[in-house]
């Protein structure tokens, strides 16, 4: 195998009854890379990556995790690794600083060197201070960063986290998101989950977009982003009358047909320039008198992730 | 070395409970007034209400039964326990850290067993408060003692597999439909012999029969007695039924714990 490849995964599957959650799964995770795995509910990224962290045996396939077969060397991996599961995996009735104490002593550190790593993970996520009160007492951010923390004791080769900022406020997300980039920062490999694209745009330099138990599209945001349209312009009008002028606008300026929802009094389409095409759009729809309710640039939606991605694979 | 690690971890685990302890000692108080007001309830409002066999005391006739009722409920903490860490993925997070499954295994089975040890101490100094005694000496009552601990290992293993199969926190009342009756259906409060034939039979060869009636027999307090062969041979049973107990459901629990990769 190549030795730069942190994870190799070749042709996973697993179904739990009939249906498949991993069918035919694969992955090349670089050593010392954040590795975005994207997909919506029910894709199969928790299935993946607990198959990945020994806690779930594949029906078929094989899987490389540092070097190690995850069903044949099972403890090997798990001494190379650390998961932050969807929820955070923590003792609610002992404080921050007793938790990373217990999980130093299970991964066998001595009673001091476990005490000092506590201290120092602490510290660096930020917990110091909340290093006695009770996990129940923490903030949902305080508690991820805390579930971080006891994944990260022994420095492992490979982190798993399974979609950290899910249920987090904007905050809490942002201190996950900083405590990842410190992360990568030493040389960890990361493989993230994510349902949403501009955190793995934010954290990750590769992503895998995975659907359906497969990866259907894969690539560096910049590549996944361009060939999925990067930002959409959403143009409502104000007369029902004006659609189809609206649209015709914006056709002008998209790399794709715009995208027509009469409910909404909505048009919708990619643009690759941001910035100039709001301004040629604001300036063509008031030149032809175009009566316009709201105008804005945002982030394309998952779903309309996977709509480009299946044409683009189908 | 695997075999010590195995127990160095599981003592960390077990260490982690006396910690609860610590961080809740009104959980642990109130877990032990719960024994102490049952004693004291069925002590004193309904002891007027019963015919001890034999004319004896009947607080001295109670006690037994009570320890063993409570030895019963601690099946109920155990699926807590396990539920619980399931449920929040620490059992995960222990899954996929270089420690053996026995090791988890061994800190619930010992945080559980010094737990029913300081409850009974209470129940015991209660009992002795109210009066109950024991009469064959202090060998025959640690062997009472032993047998109550015993039952309560045995129910642990039924408590840890019915936790790793049904994974849910909120069947515990499911739970209590299943352990209620079998602490009612016994020779704990009423004599088998008076009930109808079946249910009497049923009573009869109830785990926790065999042990009150040995435990009773143990400390020279006041039973029932009685002609069918199980009655004739509790301590025969309190040793039988647990290890049958276990012969089951220890080999479950390895297996469910096993399927949770499935
Ligand atoms: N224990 C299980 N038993 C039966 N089906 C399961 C089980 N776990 C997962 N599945 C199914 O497998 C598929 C993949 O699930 P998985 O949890 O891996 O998805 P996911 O991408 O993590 O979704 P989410 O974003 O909701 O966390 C889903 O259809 C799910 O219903
Ligand atoms: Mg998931």
């Amino acid at each position: 195998m190549a030795s730069d490849l942190a994870v190799q995964v070749e042709g996973l599957h697993k179904r739990y009854g009939e249906k498949p959650a991993l069918d035919g799964f694969d992955l090349d995770v670089r050593a010392g890379t954040v590795h975005g795995l994207l997909g919506p509910n029910g894709a199969g990224k928790t299935t993946a990556v607990r198959v990945l962290a020994t806690l779930l045996r594949a029906d078929g396939g094989r899987a490389l995790v540092a070097g190690y077969d995850v069903s044949r060397q099972p403890a090997h991996v798990r001494e190379r690794i650390g998961l932050v599961g969807q929820h955070a995996a923590v003792d609610e009735v002992l404080g921050g600083r007793d938790n990373l104490v217990m999980f130093g002593r299970l991964f066998h550190l001595g009673k001091r060197e476990a005490g000092r790593r506590a201290d120092h993970l602490l510290e660096r996520f930020g917990l110091a201070d909340a290093a006695g009160k009770p996990v129940k007492r923490y903030s949902g951010g305080m508690r991820r960063r805390l579930d971080l923390a006891a994944s990260l004791i022994l420095r492992p080769a490979v982190l798993f986290l399974d979609e950290p900022t899910t249920g987090l406020d904007p905050r809490g997300r942002n201190e996950v998101w900083a405590a990842v980039r410190a992360l990568v920062a030493d040389g960890t490999t990361v493989l993230l989950t994510t349902q949403y694209l501009d955190e793995a745009d934010q954290l990750a330099s590769r992503i895998s977009v995975l659907d359906h138990g497969r990866v259907v599209a894969g690539g560096t945001p910049d590549e996944l982003k361009s060939r999925i349209g990067g930002d959409r312009l959403d143009v409502v009008v104000r007369a029902d009358a004006d659609l189809a002028g609206a649209a015709a606008v914006l056709k002008g300026l998209a790399d794709a047909e715009p995208e027509v929802d009469p409910d909404s009094r909505r048009v919708s389409a990619p643009v690759r320039d941001r910035v100039a095409a709001l301004t040629e759009a604001v300036r063509i729809l008031a030149a032809r008198g175009i009566a316009v309710e709201d105008i804005a640039l945002r982030r394309p939606t998952l779903d309309e992730v996977f709509l480009r991605t299946t044409e683009v694979a189908g | 070395m695997r075999l010590r690690w195995a127990l160095a971890d599981g003592w960390t685990i077990t260490l982690r409970d006396l910690k609860h302890w610590a961080a809740q000692p009104w959980q642990i108080v109130f877990g032990l007034l719960f024994s102490v007001m049952l004693v004291l309830m069925f002590g004193y409002l309904f002891g007027g209400a019963i015919e001890v066999p034999g004319g004896g005391d009947y607080r001295e006739f109670l006690l037994p039964g009570m320890f063993a009722t409570t030895m019963l409920f601690g099946l109920e903490a155990t699926y807590t326990a396990v539920t619980t860490d399931a449920d929040r993925g620490v059992t995960d997070r222990f899954r996929a850290m270089p420690i053996a499954g026995s090791a988890v295994v061994v800190g619930r089975a010992t945080a559980d067993m010094l737990n029913s040890l300081l409850t009974l101490a209470a129940m015991v100094a209660c009992g002795l408060a109210v009066g109950w005694r024991w009469h064959e000496g202090i060998g025959a009552a640690l062997g009472a003692f032993g047998l109550l601990l015993l039952l309560r290992f045995a129910l642990l293993w039924l408590g840890i597999w019915l936790a790793l199969v049904l994974r849910s926190p909120e069947a515990l009342m499911a739970l209590q439909v299943l352990v209620w009756p079998l602490g009612f259906l016994s020779n704990v409060y009423v004599s088998p012999e008076t009930m109808p034939g079946w249910l009497g039979a049923l009573a009869e060869w109830n785990p926790l029969s065999a042990t009150v009636g040995a435990a009773r027999e143990l400390f020279g307090n006041p039973g029932w007695g009685g002609d069918s062969w199980v009655a004739q041979h509790t301590t025969l049973m309190a040793v039988a039924w647990p290890a049958l107990l276990v012969a089951i459901f220890f080999p479950l629990s390895v297996r469910a714990y096993q399927r949770l990769s499935r």
